[in-house]
């Protein structure tokens, strides 16, 4: 007991229901957790009670590689499962900033990582999930079959969600073959409004790249480094890099990520920025946060897909972080988002961390729908949610 | 008295595709309007313009089923609007007066999804057919909800795009029955469902407010709405505009026909692609009977002798797919292929495809009536659930056809019959229910991609139990609570959407007693 808050480890989805059903008759507000590595994402939690620990629910429940199919318990480390499926030549086409992260904790925090060009995000991955409502009742939707549109997608509302409408406790998942083999093609960008083409051009090749990411550190003699991973067969990803070393000026390909691949450009004191946009609108809209923030802050992620991440200093004050994040949103509203994902208490209270969310009367009434009592904490997500 | 027991009794028993029975049964009786119809009807003339609104009897009636025909059901009104804004003048009017509404896209539904509601409203958007953006540096076009398929592809393939997910009934069938259904195709394997390929919607919540869920750009804040509105069967709202993203089209693409002894090795090779690390952009098997009744209708010239063929597409990188091409040459032939061809040029690929993309409706030449049936398997369980499927049709002494998606475990038997045979329905029917069993006895579904619909509603509980369906109807309830939305469709009971209770005054009860045999004049 930490501050008046109790610690449940359920180790199974009954526990988990039992703990929800006595925080129901207590009145008690709960806190989901996985590893925490991301449990400071969203806004500041209104009032917890227990903090519902994850990480008893572990272990891979069923891996039929024929199929290309797993099912495993939420609170099992997302590294620990990719060893797993990695004895059968497999993997899940995800990845987290941390490898403490739990499977249930990626899902729930929508975390993603470069492979999400060519397989998607995490909620595109989920094929059947299991969850524990807000009232203790145990609920699955989906299966263990890839292809399946019988009934309501649930995981796909669960992802993301923050753990706001129900408990994670078991995922099934559509893995993907380990490429034979796989490198990486990198070129320095020396301006960013000279990003746009190859970024572009990468994204969109033939060579049919897994992953396209980009560091722009904001300091140093580097200003951008475009870095496109290329998977397949030994001759084919040499043939491939080739062939993109050629559109990419001034390439080199190696056969191991940059230092920086698939990491955060922030760290947990900063304050940690998602913009979302248009591929082609990308460039611009790193130049209009750094304009904002008056400095070339650094900036790391998916541009492939348009996601990036961004790094402001946590020592700014509430007045020039409501400033920054609101000129970096000005005109972005109807082709992208800015996203605080991660603020210093002392700054996030004040701060809008979403910007505009379109159908957010409908989250609403999600919410209403799956948790009428408010069991699942408040504040962290959405509209207060 | 809840929406679908209406339905239930106005359904009633079922009509046959082509053989009209005689009208002697409540499902061809059409059920007429309501006062609050005939109110709705002027309301929308006025709003929308008279040519918007179909009140005619048999304009009505060529609307009373989608592609599953077995089901039946005149529409009370039917509207086709021309924008977003007509379609939510629609919906909003419906929402005041209390009617239900179907949305239907161009009725290629094989699950009775866009069957109407007698007593209600059915909004076609064969009108909304606007490509209305095509943003080829982002990689997305958006485009109403009454573009077919294809044409989207057909809109950015000059430049080099594609739209990806590719249902058989592609030239025609829309985006946005695409987006209700979630619809697949023969290259989901690879590429994925609608879901992964819709990146947002507008559309308009049963409330008649247009929303826009999910964006023109990835991870909008908040929850997924638009992941879990697609596949909703028109359940949630309906798509208004659609924002797509498009893919380059591959370097190369081999497509290869394989022919087999029996299905069985045809699944082995299948099994043996996938296990070699091969991702197919397509796998596709089609057994005897199936060859047959294609030859019969299209003369595809498969392999002589055939006991069933194994149609793979590979696509990508030129020098990986010519990798993959050799690999599978040599599975196929250690599987026991007889004759493996490859298609030389796009015209070559048309023929081995055209076999395959027949096959549905060729089923008609060797049989005068069939089930058309959608159930998904575990990959690994193909030989063993097909050799069940085998026995269970030669115990009941009926022909199935089988066609599928080898490469996800997604069937479509074809259970023949002859409806001018007495009991040969119910035989087929039990038959194609039991295949369905099978399907979920062995870890499947029982719908891959034609949907829920109201074909398969009773058949939901055998996947999920009450709760899980109760807390999928906690969904409906955030954006349908009154259960407006394509009434008595997915789900098997409808669940209360803990508000206050629908007053019911006694004309209600009256009305809806009306509604229910369908006896009120117009």
């Amino acid at each position: 007991m930490v501050n008046g808050i109790r610690t449940e480890t359920p180790t199974t989805t009954a526990e988990v229901a039992q703990v929800l059903r006595s925080a129901a008759t207590d009145g008690a507000r709960v806190l989901v957790r996985g590893a925490g590595t991301t449990l400071h994402w969203g806004g500041s939690p209104s009032h917890v009670d227990i903090e519902l620990d994850t990480r008893g629910l572990t272990g891979v429940v069923a891996h039929e590689p024929g199929d290309l199919v797993a099912t495993v318990r939420a609170g099992t480390r997302l590294v620990e499962f990719q060893e797993a499926l990695g004895e059968a030549g497999q993997r899940l086409s995800l990845s987290a900033g941390s490898p403490e992260a739990t499977v249930g904790g990626v899902l729930a925090s929508g975390e993603t990582g470069p492979l999400r060009l060519r397989h998607g995000a995490g909620r595109d991955l989920l094929i059947g999930v299991e969850f524990v409502r807000a009232d203790g009742v145990v609920a699955r939707s989906g299966g263990r079959v890839v292809k399946n549109v019988a009934g309501y997608d649930l995981g796909k509302v669960l992802c993301g969600s923050y753990g706001t409408l129900g408990v994670i406790t078991t995922a099934t998942f559509r893995l993907h073959p380990r490429p034979r083999a796989r490198a990486w093609v990198v070129a320095d960008v020396p301006t960013l409004s000279q990003l746009d083409a190859p970024l572009r051009a990468a994204a969109t090749s033939t060579v049919a790249p897994s992953a396209v990411e980009v560091d722009l550190p904001g300091s140093g003699d580097t200003v951008a480094t475009l870095a496109v991973m290329i998977e397949g067969s030994p001759a084919g990803v040499d043939a491939r890099c080739a062939a993109l070393q050629q559109v990419l000026r001034g390439s080199a390909t190696s056969t191991t990520p940059p230092e920086w691949w698939g990491r955060y450009p922030f760290g947990p004191a900063d304050v940690a920025l998602r913009l979302s946009v248009g591929v082609a609108a990308l460039p611009a809209a790193i130049a209009q946060l750094r304009s904002a923030a008056g400095a070339d802050v650094p900036v790391r992620g998916s541009a492939g897909v348009g996601v990036v991440h961004a790094t402001l200093p946590g020592d700014l004050s509430g007045d020039a972080l409501r400033d920054t994040v609101t000129t970096a949103r000005t005109g972005t509203e109807s082709a992208g988002s800015v996203i605080v994902l991660a603020a210093p208490p002392h700054l996030r209270d004040s701060l809008d961390l979403w910007g505009p969310v379109p159908g957010l009367d409908l989250m609403q009434r999600m919410k209403a729908q799956f948790d009428p009592d408010g069991r699942f904490v408040s504040g962290r997500f959405v509209g207060g949610i | 008295m809840s929406a679908s027991t209406q339905v239930t009794v106005l359904w009633g028993p079922i009509a046959l595709a082509g053989r009209p029975e005689p009208s002697n049964d409540q499902t061809m009786r059409t059920a007429a309007p309501a006062p609050a119809l005939t109110r709705l009807a002027g309301r929308l003339r006025s709003e929308l313009g008279s040519g918007s609104v179909i009140t005619d009897e048999a304009a009505r009636r060529t609307y009373e089923c989608d592609g599953l025909t077995h089901y039946r059901s005149v529409p009370a009104l039917v509207v086709l609007p021309d924008d977003a804004a007509g379609v939510q003048a629609v919906v909003r009017a419906c929402h005041e007066l209390g009617v239900p509404w179907v949305a239907r896209g161009a009725g290629t539904g094989l699950s009775g999804g866009a069957l109407p509601v007698a007593d209600g409203v059915l909004i076609v958007t064969s009108r909304m057919r606007r490509v209305l953006e095509l943003d080829l540096v982002n990689a997305v076009a958006v485009v109403e909800p009454g573009v077919a398929n294809l044409a989207i592809s057909q809109a950015v393939a000059a430049e080099g795009w594609f739209y990806a997910p590719d249902p058989s009934s592609q030239q025609v069938c829309t985006i946005g029955g695409n987006v209700a259904e979630n619809s697949g195709g023969a290259h989901c394997v690879k590429y994925g469902f609608t879901v992964h390929h819709v990146i947002g919607m507008e559309v308009c919540t049963p409330a008649g407010e247009l929303v826009w869920l999910g964006g023109r750009h990835a991870d909008p804040p908040g929850y997924d709405l638009r992941g879990v509105f697609i596949g909703s069967e028109g359940t949630l709202g309906v798509a208004t505009k659609v924002a797509v993203r498009l893919l380059r089209r591959p370097e190369a693409v081999v497509t290869l026909l394989a022919a087999f002894r029996t299905v069985a090795d045809a699944g082995a090779a299948t099994s043996a692609i996938i296990a070699a690390g091969l991702t197919p952009a397509a796998a596709e098997i089609m057994d005897a009977l199936a060859i047959q009744a294609a030859e019969r209708a299209v003369a595809c010239d498969y392999p002589a002798g055939a006991g069933a063929v194994l149609i793979v597409e590979l696509d990508g990188p030129a020098i990986e797919v010519e990798q993959e091409e050799s690999t599978v040459r040599d599975l196929c032939q250690a599987a026991g292929a007889f004759e493996i061809r490859v298609a030389a040029d796009s015209v070559e690929r048309a023929e081995i495809w055209k076999g395959r993309k027949s096959a549905f409706a060729a089923v008609g030449r060797i049989s005068p009536d069939y089930i058309v049936q959608d159930g998904v398997i575990p990959r690994t369980a193909l030989a063993k659930v097909l050799a069940e499927i085998d026995a269970l049709a030669a115990a009941a002494g009926i022909r199935v056809a089988n066609v599928f998606h080898a490469g996800d475990g997604n069937l479509h038997p074809l259970v023949l019959y002859d409806a001018a045979v007495t009991g040969a329905l119910a035989a087929a029917e039990e038959v194609s229910g039991a295949i369905l069993d099978l399907c979920v006895s062995h870890g499947g579904s029982i719908t891959g991609e034609h949907g829920v619909g109201v074909d398969k509603a009773a058949k939901l509980p055998r996947m999920f139990g009450p709760d899980d369906l109760d807390t999928m109807q906690l969904v409906r309830c955030a954006f349908d609570p009154r259960g407006l939305a394509n009434p008595g469709k997915v789900f098997p009971t409808p669940r209360l959407c803990g508000e206050q209770p629908r007053h019911r005054s006694a004309g209600d009860a009256t009305e809806a007693a009306a509604r229910r045999v369908g006896i009120e004049a117009w």
